[in-house]
């Protein structure tokens, strides 16, 4: 065989089609009896706590929507310090940082294009206030293309589950 | 017209207005059963949103095949390519017409409708639209001629792949009609007779014909699989390779009738085997369906139905059991297995019988039928227990024992 083709060695004798033939027919029928494993997804969703089928949850290190979170009053934590925006892959922050009569910064213009993203979470990796962050969640639809671009309201308003990034060094998570 | 001729096409018209009602709506549900059965055995769920449990999927499904856009292929021969659909579907729905489907239901009226004049029936009226003399020779005839609706759907699309799929179609159709029919004479050396009626009477008086003729059962089965092109012997479809085969270039409506022509097919083919093999309507171990009245006709139309239900659950079964054949498997499966053995069971059976009745002088359908159950036993424990040992459809295992032959054949020659 000169271009490596791996012939299979079948048996050739003692070998009968229609009992292998009636026992695929076994396997299948069995298959019948047995748990359906679809998820049936409007009512049972991935990221619900309990869906009931346990082993289909969306792990906690998807990369999916993003969540800016808030302090106690309610403010962003973003500094405006303009990590992210320099290093999102596919420029898709908008940042445009301000500063108030303490010298507090903060962000006047905060809009994340969820078109442009890649989900790589760097910017959640960066962010030295843990303020942005990357979202266990996946349902995005909108009516119109503006819609897709998140601005700071938006993104405090999100209620999801944030992503606890993989980390190279624990690759286990422990 | 006489008033018994008005009675008798009066009560045709509404046997054939019954029946197409409920081949149409049978197959319907059955596209839908074919996925639900398909979703079960790869353990998901199936079509479930229309409808309660999805029952509404096939009207979902036929809105949006009327819906869809016809189109027809540049230079296409436009009247063939139109009518394709419907000599595929005609014959498949013509078939329904010669099965019974219940006890004869007695049936008497007497009643005048104004200028229409008298409209009389007196005895029983067989439940079938069309009980004809010539029987299954008639489903043999016509369902011989769906092989027409594909190859000239095939030719008149003016696709290659089309063409393929129909050409392919045709040979195969064509080489299993021939184990078809042959299947089917020890049927009629059993019933001696070839209508539909008098075989199922027979099967009640003695036993069913699966018992005694399980070959023919076997080829019989194996070939209405290829002629309804169901898998394993969907080559003519083919999806993965020659993309649906002849009706890749079909669209919309028509498309979806080449689909309820496939079903009709398969609905048609379960039929036969219930009615030739299984005993038709008959309830076994009771004399009692035999007696008329509305009751038995009802009942035994059920029973009917179920045995139907079960047979074409079966052919879903195997669908999504077994993988394709190869072209040269089905060929050689067609003219080098099923033939031969069906030409030799009826030598064994036209045998049988005549040492039976002639010779040994053993009277009575039962115990008849009893001997050639035994030696259907004997039979089918050589067929399947030592021919079908690898020996008639070779696995690609043979390449290699196959090229070093040829290169001994070729190394003497040389």
């Amino acid at each position: 065989m000169a271009i490596g083709v791996k012939v299979m060695k079948r048996p050739d004798r003692q070998v009968s089609y229609v009992r292998a033939t009636l026992k695929g027919m076994v396997l299948t029928f069995k298959h019948m009896l047995e748990k359906k494993v679809t998820m049936q997804y409007p009512e049972q969703k991935s990221t619900d706590a309990d869906h009931g089928m346990g082993v289909y949850a969306l792990t906690n290190r998807w990369r999916g929507t993003h969540r800016m979170l808030t302090d106690e009053q309610g403010r962003s934590k973003c500094v405006a310090c303009g990590l992210c925006p320099q290093i999102c892959p596919a420029n898709c922050i908008k940042l445009v940082p301000g500063e108030d009569e303490q010298g507090h910064r903060y962000p006047l213009i905060y809009e994340i294009d969820e078109f442009r993203c890649i989900f790589c979470g760097y910017c959640q990796e960066v962010c030295p206030e843990e303020a942005i962050h990357v979202g266990v969640h996946f349902e995005n639809s909108e009516y119109s293309r503006g819609r897709f671009v998140y601005d700071l309201e938006r993104l405090q308003s999100q209620t999801h589950a944030v992503s606890t990034l993989w980390d190279p060094s624990d690759p286990k998570g422990e | 017209m006489t008033p018994e001729l008005k009675g008798y096409l009066l009560l045709s018209a509404i046997k054939m207005l019954i029946v197409f009602t409920i081949i149409m709506i049978g197959v319907a549900l059955l596209t839908l059963m074919e996925r639900k059965v398909s979703a079960w055995m790869q353990n998901r769920h199936g079509p479930n949103r229309v409808g309660w449990a999805g029952l509404l999927q096939p009207a979902a499904d036929g809105v949006k095949n009327i819906l869809k856009e016809e189109t027809l292929p540049a230079l296409a021969n436009k009247w063939l390519f139109t009518m394709a659909p419907a000599f595929s579907f005609i014959p498949a729905l013509l078939l329904s017409a010669v099965i019974p489907f219940a006890a004869p239901l007695p049936v008497d009226f007497d009643f005048s409708l104004g200028p229409l004049g008298r409209f009389v029936h007196h005895g029983p009226m067989p439940m079938v639209v069309a009980d004809l003399p010539v029987g299954f020779l008639f489903v043999i005839a016509i369902s011989s001629l769906g092989v027409y609706g594909i190859a000239l759907a095939g030719w008149s699309s003016n696709s290659k792949y089309a063409l393929l799929g129909g050409l392919r179609a045709s040979a195969q159709m064509i080489s299993y009609e021939v184990a078809m029919g042959l299947s089917l004479i020890p049927v009629l050396l059993m019933s001696g007779d070839v209508s539909f009626s008098t075989i199922i009477a027979k099967q009640q008086a003695g036993l069913w014909y699966v018992m005694p003729l399980f070959l023919s059962f076997f080829i019989f089965t194996i070939a209405g699989f290829a002629e309804t092109n169901r898998l394993p012997f969907d080559l003519p479809e083919a999806e993965s390779e020659l993309i649906t085969g002849y009706h890749t270039e079909y669209s919309a409506m028509k498309f979806s009738f080449f689909f309820i022509a496939e079903y009709a097919n398969v609905v048609t083919v379960c039929a036969m085997v219930t009615t030739l093999f299984f005993g038709g309507w008959d309830i076994p171990f009771t004399d009692w369906d035999r007696t008329g009245g509305l009751l038995a006709t009802l009942v035994t139309w059920l029973v009917f139905f179920f045995k139907v239900l079960f047979w074409i659950f079966v052919v879903m079964w195997i669908r999504w059991t077994l993988p394709r054949f190869r072209y040269d498997q089905l060929m050689a499966l067609g003219w080098k297995v099923m033939m031969p053995l069906a030409l030799a069971y009826i030598m064994v059976t036209c045998t049988a019988i005549y040492l039976v009745e002639r010779v040994f002088g053993i009277q009575g359908p039962v115990a008849g039928s009893l001997v050639l159950f035994g030696l259907n036993l004997v039979i089918a424990f050589l067929v399947f227990g030592l021919l079908d040992s690898g020996i008639f459809i070779r696995g690609s295992g043979h390449r290699q024992q196959v090229l070093t032959e040829r290169g001994t054949r070729a190394a003497v020659a040389g």
